[in-house]
């Protein structure tokens, strides 16, 4: 379900492009199996930018990765992964094949390990639209440089002739989305795609991502660690916590008030320039981060919550709205009663 | 009455690693007790500064002095006098702590090659202290860095840094590969520490919002130059340099509503490299506001609110671009 929020506008709800229910994800290791997804539901309309927070570990990746089959022999998928209506869980290699880069692209972190070294970018993107569009080697290259416009590569019809060290991380990365966009896929899965990047490069790459979705009406999952990333860009948010949702709100109801403990936590110990001056401590979290979902039967934060109790230890909150009639849902016993107090900027 | 000397000063202090201009010119003075962070982005040679401060490698030109201590070029032998003047935290705690040694061996190190003979139970004694000041229990000392929190791990190479009791601290991106919610209890740890026991730190970051509680003073690192210095309240308030303007519009705030009304301030990704620095100011071929003058002039370090600017477009009289006019080409005063 969603709802037009008051930033961002995403069109009219419609079918979701791409539709999350009940996925869950195991490894088979030397050690045993281990779960590192545990019963993700998440929509994606169709041209809405979702962005998922989580500490390291907590199965951003892994959820990620699951919904084109990215995942290694020894991960176990179950639930259910709808692209547009298409059951994607148990589908043959041909189908998944066929969707990955043509309905479903994706952008990483490291742009260029996903680049290869010895070929110039423009034959890398004509490459991806001879195989998926059946292109001319002409259309191709002309339609290489105007990806690398939209992209806002400067000087394109130059930049296609590169070989990918000749660009900067930043340009790198601008490649890595032209390629992804190449073939106009529905989603586009952008899992830290400015982590390894400058502050200053990173708002180029934001940009791009948010003029594409305008653009081309492209779904985009955008995966971070950073909170300010989320509030520029994203129209909802999926926070996890040990492989679980734990809760996922439009973007503004989910900074205005968290009603998880740990999407508290996590807010008020992010910095926000212009706020800790002088000798103001920042809020932490104690405790250690739990590597996966061990704790079927309680809520997987409570050894580092404040408000934790005997519930909390018995069994785990469902993912419930947190009021009738809304969107916002939160997995907590006890929720933040209260808004969180945004802290004032101490100028501009 | 002579002054205490500062804790560290660098002059002109230049790193080539041969054709690789890292530092080109860093002057840099941090007192007693006081904390600076030194900012910029991603191969601007604010490690090699570090690098160059303890000494792990020999500058190219200028100089380090150390508690009013030349130690440019001393060699290692006479350096080891020193070595408890000065330590140093590193980015990845992992790749820093050796595997193979259990946690209280790791943090009794700098004791160890100080060369004061200290009876077993009185270095165990030093090393429980040390891990209880970083808010660890005394076992940890018999555990491996592996079966430790990348928190816990970076809290042992802090114990590990101040057992020797240093006069100044390099903490070169300690928080940069934690999780964020182990970050903030790590940059009060490291607030805490300093305003008890004063010692001076140079702390170096790629994030500018991360040092706003803990420095006192901030210089901004651009390609191998400072671009700008001045006291925390000074750059966060009132930037002069158009890199510092765009570092602090590019970081985007924990705040949807307010994040969305912001200007953006867009640079390009042209980056220039360290290999082949742009004539005159080194920022000019990203800097919005650039003109004629900044490709054929090297612009001087203005003095500029109790700080330094090298732009040509800020005066001492406190005249300062804003790079958020950039296409009304607006002076603020
Ligand atoms: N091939 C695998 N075999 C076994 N366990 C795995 C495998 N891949 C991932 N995991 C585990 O699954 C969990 C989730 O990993 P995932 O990569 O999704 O984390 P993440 O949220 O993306 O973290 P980060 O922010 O560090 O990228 C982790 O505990 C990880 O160790
Ligand atoms: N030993 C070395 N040999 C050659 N070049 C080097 C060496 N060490 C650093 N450099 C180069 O010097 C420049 C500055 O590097 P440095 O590591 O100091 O940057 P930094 O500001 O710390 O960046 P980061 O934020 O990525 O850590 C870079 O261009 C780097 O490639
Ligand atoms: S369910 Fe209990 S332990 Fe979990 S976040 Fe809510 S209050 Fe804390
Ligand atoms: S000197 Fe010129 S290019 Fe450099 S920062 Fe100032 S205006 Fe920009
Ligand atoms: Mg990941
Ligand atoms: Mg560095």
């Amino acid at each position: 379900m969603t709802t037009t929020g008051q930033l961002g506008d995403p069109p009219a709800p419609g079918a979701p492009a791409l539709e999350l229910r009940d996925l869950s994800v195991t490894f088979r290791t030397e050690g045993g199996i281990v779960s590192a997804v545990d019963r993700v539901s998440l929509d994606l309309a169709p041209g809405e930018i979702v962005g998922m927070v989580g500490e390291s570990g907590c199965g951003k990746s892994v959820t990620a990765m699951s919904i084109a089959g990215l995942l290694p022999e020894s991960a176990r998928i179950s639930g259910s992964i709808r692209l547009q209506g298409t059951e994607l869980v148990g589908a043959r290699d041909s189908v998944l094949r066929r969707v990955r880069g043509k309905e479903i692209a994706y952008i990483f972190q490291e742009p260029m390990s996903s680049l290869n070294p010895v070929l110039t970018v423009g034959r890398q993107i004509t490459e991806v639209l001879q195989v998926h569009e059946r292109m001319s080697r002409r259309a191709a290259r002309a339609r290489a440089v105007e990806l690398l416009t939209l992209v806002g590569i400067p000087s394109p019809a130059t930049r296609v002739d590169n070989y990918p060290h000749q660009l900067s991380g930043g340009m790198r990365q601008r490649v890595m989305i032209a390629m992804a966009v190449a073939c106009g896929p529905k989603v586009l899965v952008a899992d830290e795609p400015t982590t390894a990047l400058d502050v200053t490069v990173q708002a180029g790459i934001l940009q791009v991502l948010r003029d594409l979705r305008d653009r081309l009406g492209t779904s985009i999952l955008i995966i971070t660690h950073d909170l300010g990333v989320i509030a520029d860009v994203a129209d909802r948010v999926v926070v996890m916590y040990a492989g679980r949702v734990v809760e996922r709100a439009q973007v503004t109801d989910l900074f205005a008030h968290p009603h998880h403990r740990y999407t508290a936590g996590l807010l008020s110990a992010s910095p926000t320039p212009g706020v800790h001056a002088g000798t103001q401590r920042l809020q932490e979290i104690p405790g250690l981060v739990p590597v996966l979902s061990t704790q079927p039967d309680a809520c997987t934060f409570a050894d580092r919550c404040p408000a934790a109790d005997a519930r909390c230890r018995d069994a785990a909150p469902p993912l419930d709205a947190v009021a009738a009639a809304t969107d916002h849902l939160a997995a907590c016993w006890h929720p933040c009663p209260i808004p969180r107090t945004q802290p004032e900027e101490a100028s501009a | 009455m002579t002054p205490q000397p500062n804790a560290l000063e660098l002059d002109d202090l230049v790193m080539h690693f041969g054709p690789v201009r890292a530092v080109d010119g860093v002057s840099l003075r941090i007192p007693r007790g006081r904390v600076t962070a030194l900012v910029g982005e991603s191969g601007s040679g604010k490690s090699t500064v570090g690098r160059c401060v303890v000494r792990l490698v020999e500058p190219t030109a200028g100089t380090v002095r150390i508690a009013g201590t030349d130690v440019t070029h001393l060699t290692r032998r006479q350096l080891r006098r020193h070595r408890s003047d000065v330590s140093i935290v590193f980015q990845d705690p992992a790749g820093s702590l050796d595997p193979r040694m259990l946690v209280g061996d790791i943090v009794a190190e700098p004791l160890r090659l100080s060369g004061r003979r200290l009876s077993g139970r009185d270095r165990q004694a030093r090393v429980a202290a040390e891990l209880g000041r970083v808010g660890l229990r005394a076992e940890v000392a018999r555990r491996y860095p592996h079966e430790l929190s990348g928190g816990q791990r970076q809290r042992v190479s802090i114990a590990r840094a101040l057992i020797s009791e240093p006069n100044l601290l390099i903490a070169d991106e300690p928080t940069s590969a934690l999780d964020v919610s182990v970050q903030a209890s790590v940059l009060n740890l490291l607030a805490d520490l300093q305003r008890d026991i004063g010692f001076a730190c140079l702390f170096i970051t790629h994030d500018l919002s991360a040092v706003e509680y803990l420095a006192d003073d901030i210089a901004v690192m651009y390609l191998g130059q400072l671009v700008e210095q001045g006291s925390r309240e000074q750059i966060f308030t009132r930037p002069a340099h158009p890199y510092t303007q765009a570092l602090l519009a590019a970081a985007p705030l924990a705040d949807p509503v307010r994040q969305r009304q912001r200007q953006p301030v867009l640079l390009g990704d042209d980056l220039p490299s360290a290999l082949d620095p742009p004539s005159g100011c080194r920022f000019r071929t990203r800097c919005p506001l650039a003109f004629d003058r900044c490709a054929s002039e090297t612009p001087a370090q203005v003095e500029y609110g109790g700080g330094m600017a090298a732009c040509h477009l800020v005066q001492p009289d406190g005249t300062r671009p804003d790079v958020r006019a950039a296409d009304s080409s607006e002076v603020l005063s």
